[in-house]
């Protein structure tokens, strides 16, 4: 497994949109730091950005590798190697040379700004391990779509729906439902339903940590009248663990009975 | 040597192979024929474990191969498609796919024979589809293994790497090697092939050498004889 995921990373990180993708977390960085001057405020505007990219280019990456590799992973199935660790060593690739676009690409330009001086270092951290779990997520999601899929340009278009629904339209049903019930008590709904879409988690998460309640909304707000600021991290980066787990745990039961 | 039992596959509701049995004895080269959407590449790829059969059993050298993986490292396969990553040049997918199978390996040798020297650090996806067909064949042909199996191996190569592919598997098949092959080219077959394996509807419809056909088709001919026995399904 190891070895696939050597080569599929140095496949990626060759391809030019690996580069285009660090360069332009670069430069967001420099930018925010440098108008801003302001290393809290550059988080906040970096959460909102991280947690909306991240899962689109992970799920972009996810399906685009996938389908553009078939021919090759055909090749390398048919190599005395077992299937299972042929999927997982392309995901941990794709998904370990995304998070390290993300992790140099901003962290380039704060190191450099000086947050290992600074008090926001924990919050920047967590911002880059949330980023970093979105990354695995959507690239296990979206590998799932693409291993049920076989017409590409349907993959596509789930991929990009399944994306737009958590990032948007979830968010969208959400607040209607808060709406038309609100005579209703909503808390323990409105704490599963974030459990059940990994970028409100992650939102959440982050902004429990920043402690700015104007920011945290009803479910955040819900969510640590519920568990507390420090329980309530710990659970959602145990719920945000299980996003990671069971996408992967499908991906392997789909292995095994896919046929190429 | 390869035992194919009972074997059932179905697409959706497109019954490709249907209680197929077939034989392949150790040495020789076996042609795998049929119309097109026979079942052929479906047949090669359950014995891959590409395509898991919904029932039967194959055996490879006495031992089941459903669900197994270590059985490969004695095959070799050429897929019918060579679509590499464009972003690897020629001597690192080589040296990768070494890394993968270790293994004893000859490319030195077949580098020469198919003139790829200037390509090997050109990028695969800057190479023009025969050479990439090279490229395939020497990581088909560059392992020792007991089995080798040619999916359409003629696709888009020159007369001289023509050349040297046959004499490649002619080659193989004097070390005493099981070679399998499915193509359309019918001179290739009646070139290269000891025996014949046809397909139709999911099943074996004919197998035996080509003279045997010849003989049971009154024409010596292969290409018409084999025209024939698919017309005779049609009628």
């Amino acid at each position: 497994m190891l070895k696939i995921l050597k080569y599929s990373f140095y496949d990626l990180m060759r391809s030019r949109w690996s580069y285009v993708y660090f360069l332009f977390y670069l430069i967001l960085g420099f930018v925010l730091l440098f108008l801003n001057n302001d290393v809290d405020k550059a988080v906040i505007t970096l959460m909102n950005i991280i947690i909306v990219l991240t899962p689109l280019i992970g799920t972009i990456f996810g399906v685009m590798y996938y389908y553009d590799s078939k021919e090759f992973t055909e090749l390398l199935l048919a190599l005395p190697i077992n299937r299972r660790k042929i999927f997982m060593g392309q995901y941990l690739g794709i998904s370990i040379s995304l998070t390290l676009s993300l992790l140099l690409g901003l962290g380039i330009p704060f190191v450099l700004y000086g947050i290992f001086k600074s008090a926001a270092i924990f919050n920047f951290s967590l911002l880059l391990v949330v980023g970093t779990f979105l990354n695995f997520i959507f690239v296990a999601l979206s590998y799932n779509i693409a291993l049920s899929t076989e017409n590409k340009i349907k993959g596509f278009g789930y991929a990009i729906l399944m994306w737009l629904f958590l990032a948007v339209i979830y968010d969208g049903i959400f607040l209607i439902f808060l709406v038309v019930f609100n005579s209703y008590p909503l808390d323990k709904f409105s704490l599963i339903a974030t459990m059940f879409n990994p970028i409100d988690l992650s939102r959440i998460l982050i902004l429990l940590k920043l402690d700015i309640s104007a920011l945290l909304g009803y479910t955040g707000a819900v969510f640590r009248k519920f568990f507390g600021t420090n329980f309530g991290m710990l659970i959602s980066m145990g719920v945000l663990v299980l996003w990671v787990f069971l996408p992967v745990v499908r991906m392997n039961l789909k292995l095994r009975k896919k046929d190429f | 040597m390869i035992e194919f039992k009972n074997l059932h596959k179905r697409f959706g509701k497109l019954i490709v192979l249907d209680g197929l049995d077939l034989e392949i004895n150790k040495g020789g080269i076996f042609a795998i024929l049929g119309p097109n959407g026979s079942g052929k590449t479906t047949l090669i790829k359950c014995l891959l474990g590409m395509v898991i059969p919904n029932k039967g059993e194959i055996t490879f050298d006495k031992n089941s191969v459903l669900g197994k993986w270590t059985y490969r490292n004695n095959l070799n396969y050429l897929p019918q498609i060579a679509n590499f990553p464009p972003n690897l040049t020629v001597i690192e997918l080589i040296n990768m796919v070494k890394n993968l199978r270790p293994k004893a390996s000859n490319e030195q040798e077949l580098i020469e024979l198919f003139g790829l020297k200037p390509f090997l650090d050109k990028k695969l996806g800057n190479l023009s589809g025969g050479t990439n067909q090279k490229v395939n064949i020497l990581l088909a042909f560059m392992f020792d293994s007991d089995l080798i199996v040619l999916d359409e191996p003629t696709n888009g190569l020159d007369p001289i790497a023509l050349i040297h592919l046959k004499e490649m598997i002619q080659k193989e098949k004097e070390k005493g090697k099981t070679i399998l092959i499915t193509t359309h080219i019918m001179s290739f077959v009646d070139e290269v092939a000891d025996e014949i394996v046809f397909l139709l509807d999911g099943k074996i419809y004919f197998k035996g050498t080509v003279e045997a056909l010849k003989k049971q088709m009154n024409n010596d001919n292969l290409e018409h004889a084999i025209a024939n026995l698919i017309a005779k399904q049609y009628a």
